[in-house]
């Protein structure tokens, strides 16, 4: 698909909006009271699925690349991957600043009385270096190291989607599909990455075989 | 057993019920003075139970809009979701209703819900609503303290154990097609417990009949116990000489006990108790401290003493 720079601009810009419209949208049912009795649960419940949501569309894109071809897609990774963690980080200031606000006493409290608190904690500090490390510069400096750093978005997907089930008590049908689709994306990596294994593997033994061929 | 009720142990947080209930007649007649023909004759309209007395027992505490308690319900015969849920029970059918009552009784059978409330005296309570997920909202139940049910249906000695079920109706209630729960919805109370004057069977709130979403026509409402064991729209009453099995404990018991009175200190096994979210607050208000027994400890507590609280969560 041969595009000018500006096109990918305008392009970019409009998925940027959209990627921004579930907040928009929660903000103005915010002013105008239409969260509901309880409508700290309610942002916090949103953003932790849209959260999970743009994780889950991050992880989806190299397999989209590489089953499809659309190499374009790379595109979108960082930004995509950065909604996933500014809808992490709204959801997480929900929590501190409106449900336990700012009390370090409870959230002390919390974290002791129960794990879910505890995972969803801990996804969030995982997602953090993952953020401030996308910087283009970050990732010149880091070189090889990045991608071994970036890998743990996989345990990140995995410790959400932990502190989802362990929320709900008999509703698992929607953290099943996150789980479904994760386990799906990260199968799929890793049934990849064995077969290169195997090619790098078989190549060798033919290689080597020639070798004593030769002897 | 030692039940007071002197005022000044009460809290004062607070919108005197009486002041709740000129409140709310201020406002009707405003609408009846100030409205189009059509919107006053609404407001006109007789509340149920306007003039219900308010109860020995009822709690001085600041009641949370009508509103807000009508459509943040949990009723999982109808669905999970709390919206969804509101919005599907309006199709339950609640009339007639008839309750039955039978096991360790001298008077089993089957009463019409019209008999029964000839029988009993209605009286409005504010309680405090808590409920396993953190949260609680106050609410102007209107209703009869079960032991004057009991009381007429005579238990035998035998009886020490009485058990709760929901009305199954599966045309109407898409949520049994899951097996979220074991169905009909159970519950259960100890004689005792039962027989607490604070255990109330509501049959409206907010001056008002039930809503359906609420448990329409005859619910428990058990105030010092977390939400689920107040169990909504009653069919069957059974005395038991054994602890039944109820349909929260059965589903995760690990989690969810029988007793499950409202404890701070007994977090469920994966959040915290301490705290809860007072509905309708404003979002910058901080939780309030979860009270033990939900703030009735001082008539309940002796009805658990030398129990373990912890095992017997």
């Amino acid at each position: 698909m041969a595009m000018y720079k500006y096109q990918w601009g305008v392009i970019k810009s409009v998925v940027f909006m959209l990627c921004l419209l579930p907040f928009g949208i929660l903000v103005n049912d915010l002013i105008n009271d239409r969260l509901g009795a309880n409508p700290i649960e309610s942002m916090h419940v949103t953003l932790g699925e849209w959260a999970l949501r743009f994780l889950c569309l991050t992880l989806s894109l190299s397999p989209c690349k590489q089953i499809f071809g659309l190499t374009w897609l790379n595109k979108f990774r960082r930004m995509l991957g950065l909604y996933s963690f500014f809808y992490a980080l709204m959801h997480f200031m929900v929590y501190i600043v409106l449900d336990i606000s700012l009390d370090w006493m409870v959230f002390v409290e919390e974290i002791n009385d129960g794990p879910y608190i505890l995972f969803g904690v801990v996804t969030f500090l995982i997602l953090l270096p993952l953020a401030i490390t996308s910087l283009t510069a970050m990732q010149k400096l880091l070189g090889k190291n990045w991608k071994k750093l970036h890998s743990l978005v996989y345990l990140a997907a995995i410790t959400a989607l932990l502190h989802y089930f362990l929320l709900v008590k008999t509703e698992f049908g929607k953290p099943l599909f996150y789980a479904a689709i994760i386990l799906l994306l990260l199968g799929f990596r890793l049934v990849r990455r064995a077969l290169k294994k195997n090619k790098i593997k078989s190549v060798y033994s033919k290689r080597t075989s020639n070798r004593e061929k030769l002897v | 057993m030692l039940i007071k009720n002197d005022d000044a142990s009460l809290t004062k947080e607070v919108t005197d019920p009486q002041v709740f209930k000129a409140r709310r007649k201020i406002i009707q007649a405003a609408i009846a003075l100030g409205a189009t023909a059509s919107v006053s004759a609404a407001a006109n309209e007789k509340k149920a139970y306007q003039h219900v007395p308010i109860g020995p027992y009822s709690k001085k505490l600041q009641v949370t809009d009508y509103e807000d308690a009508i459509n943040y319900t949990n009723f999982y015969e109808f669905s999970t979701n709390k919206k969804d849920s509101t919005v599907l029970a309006q199709a339950l059918k609640i009339s007639p209703w008839q309750v039955l009552i039978e096991g360790e009784v001298d008077k089993p059978g089957l009463y019409d819900f019209e008999d029964i409330l000839k029988k009993v005296n209605l009286e409005e309570r504010i309680y405090r609503f808590r409920c396993v997920e953190a949260w609680s909202m106050v609410v102007p139940w209107i209703g009869f303290p079960l032991h004057q049910l009991i009381k007429q249906v005579q238990p035998t000695s035998r009886a020490k154990f009485v058990e709760f079920t929901t009305v199954l109706q599966p045309d109407v209630m898409p949520g049994l097609r899951y097996s979220s729960l074991k169905w009909p919805y159970t519950e259960g109370l100890r004689m005792d417990e039962a027989m607490h004057p604070l255990t109330l069977m509501a049959t409206g709130m907010y001056d008002e009949k039930l809503p359906k979403q609420n448990g329409a026509p005859l619910r428990l409402v058990v105030p010092w116990k977390y939400g689920f064991k107040s169990i909504k729209s009653i069919i069957k009453i059974r005395f038991l000489e054994n602890m039944p099995s109820t349909a929260w404990n059965t589903s995760a018991p690990g989690e969810y006990g029988f007793y499950a009175n409202v404890n701070p200190a007994v977090p469920h096994p994966r959040w915290s108790q301490a705290r809860e979210r007072v509905l309708g607050a404003s979002i910058f208000t901080p939780k309030r401290k979860t009270e033990k027994f939900n703030g009735y400890g001082e008539q309940v507590a002796a009805l658990y003493s030398g129990m373990n609280l912890k095992k017997y969560y």
